[in-house]
């Protein structure tokens, strides 16, 4: 069971603002799945690796030589404000 | 010449060699129809051809169009992976396989709605509207990559590419009655697609039949520098000629046996397989004891590393942004506006996984379910060539049927998913129709068998003959 | 009572070093040194959609020798996770650094435990409103990307650090062994190597570790180990009024000497790690290895203990080493040599040459190249000249550079030396000091400088007291 508290706990770890309506009916939804999903639980899953890969390369490494980097008219082409050559935001310090 | 419309990809590049066809006629011919299409599944569509279409004629495709799934970047070409969010986005390159594509000669013809960030199974969670089935228009053509198998199926597009993380290529194939292969994980460059779950996510072919499928995917696979969870394929993707199984050991699951499958596909499978056994195949009963945990390790796996992939879409370097006097209010209320509601319960289900206390109960315990299901698979693999199942448990089901009710719409991967958590290619083909609507068989195999995959499917397809054309002519409904 | 409880300093560091790579972490954009905002940018390093990380070989390399040179055990598969939290300086929401598995685990340096080291991406910049100036008023900030993804490693000790002067100490030596390496520029003013200190304390005696804090973003080590002394009084302080320390970040101001408590980012707490499935493990195979073990020149700790066989003091061992320059200066000076040992080229260049050269600066671009100081080595060995003489030879070169046999000759600095020479001069003393002449007859040897002090004066120092005192005591038939 997912509380209301821990929905808002858990939207603001993810930066999600929720309406009221959202967080309830978010609290219901998560709880069914996550029902669904305790039945992992049922599992012996002790000595199990786990696999967070299913394919190893040999070689995954890039060689040290630089490329061309964007031209700056580009990297700003879809930014919502640009000002003093940067991509502004609101101050992380107000 | 028969008709543009009715030849299949590769008949069309034989029209073109032999002289009765241009790339600039057959260009046309798939733009206009785009552009007056109707069921909602194109997001972007060529307002010309490209410039240089008849210098084409000599590479492999022959600058036969593509419609490409709206999360693939295309350098100045809108990608908002069917989310607000991106809305307008132009990205500054074009996605690995996309490139890949251009350079055998094929062209960009438009782009096709999706399920926002790929998280769904109707593309009814697309926030440019939902995409319809062109089989009937009052259902949904299957998610999340939606908008491309409507495009092939409707003949808006000879052929079109889609992405699987969990059955998004599968289900919308079996779902529009065309052919859509999910290929062997890291076979072809994730570079360039806008993530949802970067272990799970793979990039795919569909066309109308297995022919093309083959021929699109032969150009598409290849080990990326970009991307370093690509390989390379050990064999070159040859183009399938098969007649007969003979020889072909298919399992079939013995949990297929179970409820939940509806009568008219359990009559459509049955007679593909009888279709199978005809053709030399034999058919065993396999048992995946974990497969039927498949569907909540992917609720784990799948939210939990989008959870994260979303994250950069805060309103600082591109997209929509929604202005506030502090910083948290930006990024919370540009998310609140910016992503829809599946979007949003599957970042608070993978932030829930991912936080403090819960890493093992649920995203370690989700890694270890699929360690079991390779497994499974592995086991399975001694004994029989390749799996056969149903791709959905049911026909194309009416738009808004399961939208307020997450978990029926989750199951519509069960059968898909075992083999996306394996990384391991299956495909779907059409194998017959239930009440008028298309049904989906699923065939897959070992990491690496896509040529084993493609021979059977063009083998069955074959011998099943089943008619896609009602699609192209606005729907057998 | 509590007053009289002794308290135990407990400091671990954390040091991110930038690597000297060519290009970024996980990109192929070129490290950005002072070039314009957001001009060595890409969609990787800019966290564009359907962008990858594919992770730098040269920044594996550098890393695993900075695991050889700090003797770490080295892992032969790491994994890089995501670090997830929102920040305008994080393109992607998250960091890529590495967890629970290490490119490199426990080693050691200059007797401090190192934990770990593992390799991570940088932020970008964020230029504050209220700071730069640039921008009206503080209520905005800009970022610039060019220096997000850049390599970074992370070096992290054991706890086992006990006094500020320690910390100080092995964070020097780190940075000569860093830069010997050549994998970074550990330059704290430029960014390049930064430190956070975790402090606690905890009554001498007791094994636990008492709650700690962090101090953040230090810019010198003269700060730091000034910050730890202000942290380590503000903690016993607290604790013998009777409070509790809470766990919490902090800045130190080096102006004012005060610390403030950094606001904790909301829930930074919560780094939701996951394995980053963008990137395969990191596999080290036997040829990284060896190649990583090629590249090794000989360390600052090496060095100390080769020069002390030499049979240079541990002082001026220490000096010579920690300061590669002055390694390489001595070196080919004491190579240079004639006729005098290591032992006399290390203490002309620690006590004289040194003295009269600016702090930091390499003797090497001074007027006195190491050839130059071999030859006033030799002269003194050979004793054309005294050490009194070649201090002021050194005066000459250093102001003028030159060669020291001419100095010595221009200006009359040349050893007045022999029976022949000085006994005229020391007879001269001994008449003029009749009464410390009758008292050297006696035995009595104290006075014995007065008459060297007379023979100096008269010989413009040009003689050595060593024989000066021979020639006395045959005079006086001692």
């Amino acid at each position: 069971m997912i509380d209301r508290e821990q929905v808002l706990h858990v939207a603001r770890l993810a930066r999600l603002a929720l309406d009221d309506d959202e967080v309830a009916r978010a609290s219901d939804e998560l709880s069914k799945i996550l029902g669904h999903i305790e039945t992992l639980g049922e599992l012996d899953l002790e000595a199990v690796e786990p696999t967070a890969h299913v394919v190893e390369p040999d070689s995954a490494l890039r060689p040290d030589v630089p490329h061309e980097s964007l031209p700056r008219e580009v990297t700003f082409s879809q930014a919502p404000d640009v000002a003093d050559d940067g991509f502004r935001v609101p101050s992380p310090q107000a | 010449m028969s008709d543009i419309a009715d030849l299949s990809a590769a008949q069309a590049i034989a029209a073109i060699d032999a002289g009765d066809l241009s790339p600039a006629d057959l260009f046309e011919h798939y733009r206009a129809a785009s552009a007056a299409e109707e069921l909602g599944a194109l997001s972007w569509v060529a307002d010309e051809a490209p410039a240089d279409l008849d210098a084409l004629e000599g590479a492999p495709l022959r600058g036969v169009p593509l419609a490409v799934k709206d999360l693939f970047c295309t350098e100045g070409v809108p990608s908002q992976a069917g989310s607000k969010i991106l809305e307008g986005y132009l990205p500054p390159y074009t996605a690995t396989v996309v490139q890949k594509l251009q350079d055998a000669g094929s062209t960009l013809l438009s782009k096709t709605h999706q399920d926002e960030f790929a998280m769904g199974s109707s593309t009814e969670n697309c926030a440019f509207g939902p995409t319809r089935n062109p089989w009937d228009t009052t259902r949904v053509p299957g998610g999340s990559s939606g908008g491309s198998a409507a495009a092939v199926a409707a003949g808006l597009a000879p052929w079109a590419l889609g992405t699987d993380t969990g059955g998004s290529i599968r289900q919308p194939a079996a779902l529009c009655g065309i052919v859509g292969l999910k290929p062997t994980y890291g076979a072809c460059s994730r570079y360039g697609m806008i993530a949802f779950a970067s272990s799970l996510d793979q990039a795919g072919p569909f066309a109308r039949d297995v022919t093309d499928t083959a021929l699109l995917y032969s150009h598409m696979h290849g080990k990326d520098p970009r991307d370093a969870t690509s390989v390379g394929l050990p064999d070159a993707t040859v183009l399938p000629t098969a007649q007969r199984l003979d020889g072909i050991r298919l399992g079939v699951p013995n949990d297929v046996e179970q409820d939940g499958i509806e009568p008219g596909v359990r009559a459509a499978f049955d007679a593909a397989l009888e279709t199978a056994k005809s053709l030399g195949a034999t058919v065993t009963e396999i048992d995946l004891p974990h497969a039927s945990y498949g569907i909540a390790a992917y609720y784990v796996l799948a939210p939990a590393e989008a959870s994260s992939n979303l994250a950069r879409f805060d309103g600082v370097r591109y997209g929509v942004r929604v202005d506030a006097p502090d910083l948290v209010s930006m990024y919370t209320q540009t998310r609140h506006d910016g992503f829809g509601p599946e979007v949003k319960r599957r970042i608070l289900i993978g932030t829930y996984a991912l936080s403090s206390g819960y890493y093992d109960a649920y995203y370690a315990s989700a890694q270890k379910v699929r360690t079991l299901i390779r497994r499974d698979l592995d086991a399975a693999y001694d004994r029989v060539d390749l799996i056969v199942t149903p791709t959905t448990p049911g026909v194309a089901f009416p738009l808004g049927s399961k939208t307020d009710d997450p978990l029926s719409m989750y199951l519509e991967d069960y059968f898909t998913v075992p083999f996306s958590l394996a990384g391991v290619p299956a495909i779907s083909i059409p194998c017959g129709l239930s009440e008028g609507l298309p049904v989906g068989l699923q065939l897959a195999g070992p990491a690496f068998s896509e040529n084993r995959i493609l021979d059977a499917a063009f083998a069955l397809e074959g011998a099943l003959g089943f008619d896609g054309s009602p699609a192209r002519k606005g729907g057998a409904a | 009572m509590s007053t009289q409880i002794e308290f135990e300093t407990v400091i671990g560091l954390e040091i991110h070093v930038q690597l000297k790579t060519n290009t970024k972490m996980f990109c192929s954009c070129a490290l950005g040194f002072g070039e314009e905002p957001n001009t060595r940018t890409c969609p990787v390093c800019l966290g564009l959609p359907g962008a990858l990380p594919v992770a730098n070989a040269q920044a594996i390399h550098l890393g695993l020798m900075i695991g050889l040179a700090l003797g770490c055990e080295l892992a032969p598969r790491s994994i890089f996770h995501r670090k997830n939290y929102f920040y305008p300086d994080s393109p992607k929401g998250y960091q890529i650094s590495q967890f629970d598995e290490p490119l490199c685990g426990a080693g050691e340096l200059g007797g401090v435990a190192i934990h770990r080291v593992h390799l991570e991406d940088d932020a970008a910049k964020t230029i504050h409103g209220g700071s730069s100036g640039r921008i009206d008023g503080s209520k905005t900030s800009v970022v610039d990307f060019n220096r997000a993804g850049t390599p970074l490693a992370e070096i992290v000790t054991e706890p086992d650090i006990r006094s500020a002067e320690q910390a100080g100490e092995f964070l020097r030596l780190l940075r000569t062994t860093l830069k010997t390496l050549g994998v970074s520029d550990v330059d704290m003013s430029q960014g390049s190597l930064r430190c956070d200190a975790n402090i606690s304390i905890r009554p001498v005696g007791e094994t636990g570790l008492g709650t700690k804090t962090e101090l953040k973003n230090m810019n010198s080590f003269r700060f730091i180990e000034q910050g730890i002394r202000a942290e380590v009084a503000r903690q016993e302080a607290l604790v013998r009024a009777g409070g509790k320390v809470e766990q919490e970040t902090l800045h130190f101001d080096p102006r004012t000497e005060r610390l403030t408590s950094m606001r904790s980012k909301e829930e930074a707490h919560d780094y939701r790690y996951f394995p980053e499935p963008d990137l395969t493990p990191v596999t080290i195979t036997p040829e990284m290895l060896e190649r990583a073990k090629a590249a090794l020149p000989e360390l600052p700790a090496a060095r100390t203990a080769r020069f002390e066989m030499l049979g240079l003091h541990a002082d001026t061992a220490k000096l010579l080493s920690w300061r590669p320059e002055l390694g390489d200066y001595f070196e080919e000076a004491a190579g240079a040599t004639a006729t005098a040992d290591g032992v006399a080229v290390a203490n002309l260049i620690s006590n004289e040459l040194l003295q009269r050269l600016e702090a930091d600066a390499d003797p090497a671009e001074s007027n006195v190249p190491a050839t130059a100081l071999a030859a006033l080595a030799d002269l003194v060995a050979d004793r054309a000249v005294t050490i009194t003489g070649a201090k002021k030879v050194l005066d000459t070169l250093v102001a003028e550079g030159g060669d020291p046999a001419t100095i010595v000759e221009a200006q009359g600095l040349g050893a007045v030396g022999g029976e022949d020479a000085l006994t005229p001069v020391v007879q001269a003393a001994l008449d003029a000091n009749p009464d410390i002449a009758d008292r050297l007859r006696t035995g009595d040897m104290k006075p014995m400088g007065v008459i060297i002090g007379f023979v100096m004066k008269e010989t413009k120092g040009r003689a050595d007291g060593k024989e000066v005192t021979k020639i006395v005591r045959s005079t006086l038939g001692l």
